[in-house]
């Protein structure tokens, strides 16, 4: 299988209410996959099982050719960068410390950890001669975030998962940092998994987009196809592309 | 003052501080690890915050008295005054390790784990670094309030400066009262000034 992630009829439920229902899509080496919803969709859950954050109720998750179950989960965590919107930096961590936050837990001499940071750094927009022994405080919220992304990148993870990550910054920042995303994943090759629920970015960032709604997966397109879909959820998503407010 | 009595001063107050400084290092001994345990166990959250909480209730006069009997633990003596005060440390410790713990950024604690950090290492290298100063600020509070209740070991034969209170309040006296109260207040602002120094030293969450 050359498959990086496969969900296969994912489910999974809590307190009697279906949170994703019979989930399947595959994420190949290299493809970007947007998980676009609403709130409540099922799409960070569904992101969640990758990293084994949380366990399916039934079905499973394959994580390079394992599920997610037969996993050490600290050894499948070290191997996959994850991006939230509130971005958890470490307050009493330098910039540096946070982004060699896995290589030291991976044990790397501290020098080949401090190169990579700085590479890392470079790489994310922030000279590390200037940011590397800042703390997260002292930092922008678009700064912030960069240093999020190079915190996932830096034991070079093949999988990336991104939890609606710009989400809580300003429009022109995001616009920054979506290109810096875009920038990184041609560049590295890396295989990310992406939720938002932002239209306009998903069609930015993902190679395939997978809608959810209320728990199941609707579509499943190129970002062409789906700006071609018919579904009426897909057309409510698509019609926030080019709204026009009508004022009464 | 005749040196006898400067002498007596030093003696107990040397006696209340061996008094206090047992006492405390149990409560934490105690304290801080259950209070992580319970962070992580929340059905005996409840019961154990509650014993704490009555034993600070209690009046500490009565307190001492019921230990008395006690078989063990109880009896006239350092043995049972220490007890007490412990028991009465207890809360303050516990209860700012939970909350201290607790009120850790869940992003933070998410990231963590996302992270692959294992339990040990999201407590050691995460948690307690960031619950630190609230850690001791409970620390401090129970050592002032321990500094204070420790005169009242004096009545069940604890020893330490409240043997000089008993005594003036007995043949009133209001320099045994002083000899005993000055210096007990005295030693709880500076243990108040000293932990709060080093609560201001650490980093900054």
């Amino acid at each position: 299988m050359s498959a990086i992630v496969a969900f296969q009829n994912v489910s999974y439920v809590i307190g009697g209410k279906a949170i994703l229902c019979d989930f399947s899509v595959e994420v190949e080496a290299g493809e970007t996959l947007v998980l676009l919803g609403r709130s409540g969709s099922g799409k960070t859950t569904a992101l969640k099982m990758v990293n084994a954050m949380m366990v399916p109720t039934s079905g499973e998750v394959w994580v390079e050719g394992k599920p997610t179950t037969a996993w050490d989960p600290i050894r499948l965590r070290r191997r996959i960068g994850y991006v939230i919107q509130d971005v958890g930096l470490f307050p009493h961590f330098t910039v540096a410390g946070n982004v060699g936050l896995v290589p030291s837990l991976e044990g790397w001499p501290p020098a080949k950890t401090k190169a990579r940071v700085d590479d890392l750094l470079e790489q994310v927009g922030l000279p590390p001669e200037q940011f590397a022994l800042r703390y997260p405080r002292e930092l922008s919220g678009g700064q912030r975030q960069r240093v999020g992304v190079a915190r996932a990148l830096a034991a070079d993870p093949p999988l990336l998962l991104f939890d609606e990550p710009f989400g809580a910054l300003d429009p022109v920042t995001r616009l920054e940092l979506q290109k810096l995303f875009i920038g990184l994943r041609r560049r590295l090759g890396k295989s990310a998994i992406f939720v938002t629920h932002d239209v306009r970015e998903a069609m930015l960032v993902g190679s395939h987009i997978g809608l959810l709604h209320q728990g199941r997966l609707e579509v499943l397109a190129t970002p062409s196809e789906f700006a071609r879909a018919t579904v009426e959820e897909a057309q409510a998503f698509l019609a926030c592309l080019n709204a026009n407010v009508e004022v009464i | 003052m005749p040196s006898g009595l400067l002498d007596e001063i030093l003696n107990l107050s040397a006696e209340h501080l061996v008094l206090v400084l047992i006492s405390i290092s149990i409560a934490t001994a105690i304290g801080i690890p259950t209070g992580i345990l319970l962070t992580r166990r929340l059905a005996p959250r409840r019961w154990v915050l509650g014993f704490a909480s009555v034993m600070q209730t209690v009046p500490s006069l009565a307190l001492f008295g019921f230990l008395i009997p006690l078989p063990l633990i109880g009896g006239i003596g350092k043995r049972t005054a220490i007890v007490a005060l412990v028991l009465y440390a207890l809360l303050p410790i516990l209860r700012n390790t939970l909350t201290g713990i607790l009120s850790v950024d869940p992003a933070v604690r998410e990231s963590a784990i996302a992270m692959g950090m294992t339990g040990a290492q999201l407590l050691r290298q995460v948690e307690i670094p960031l619950a630190a100063r609230t850690i001791l600020a409970g620390l401090r509070v129970a050592t002032v309030t321990t500094i204070g209740t420790a005169t009242i070991a004096a009545a069940i034969g604890g020893g330490g400066l409240g043997v000089f209170i008993f005594r003036g309040v007995a043949s009133v006296d209001s320099t045994q009262i002083l000899a005993g109260a000055v210096p007990a207040a005295l030693i709880a602002l500076f243990a108040d000034g000293g932990l709060g120094w080093v609560e201001r030293k650490l980093s900054p969450a």
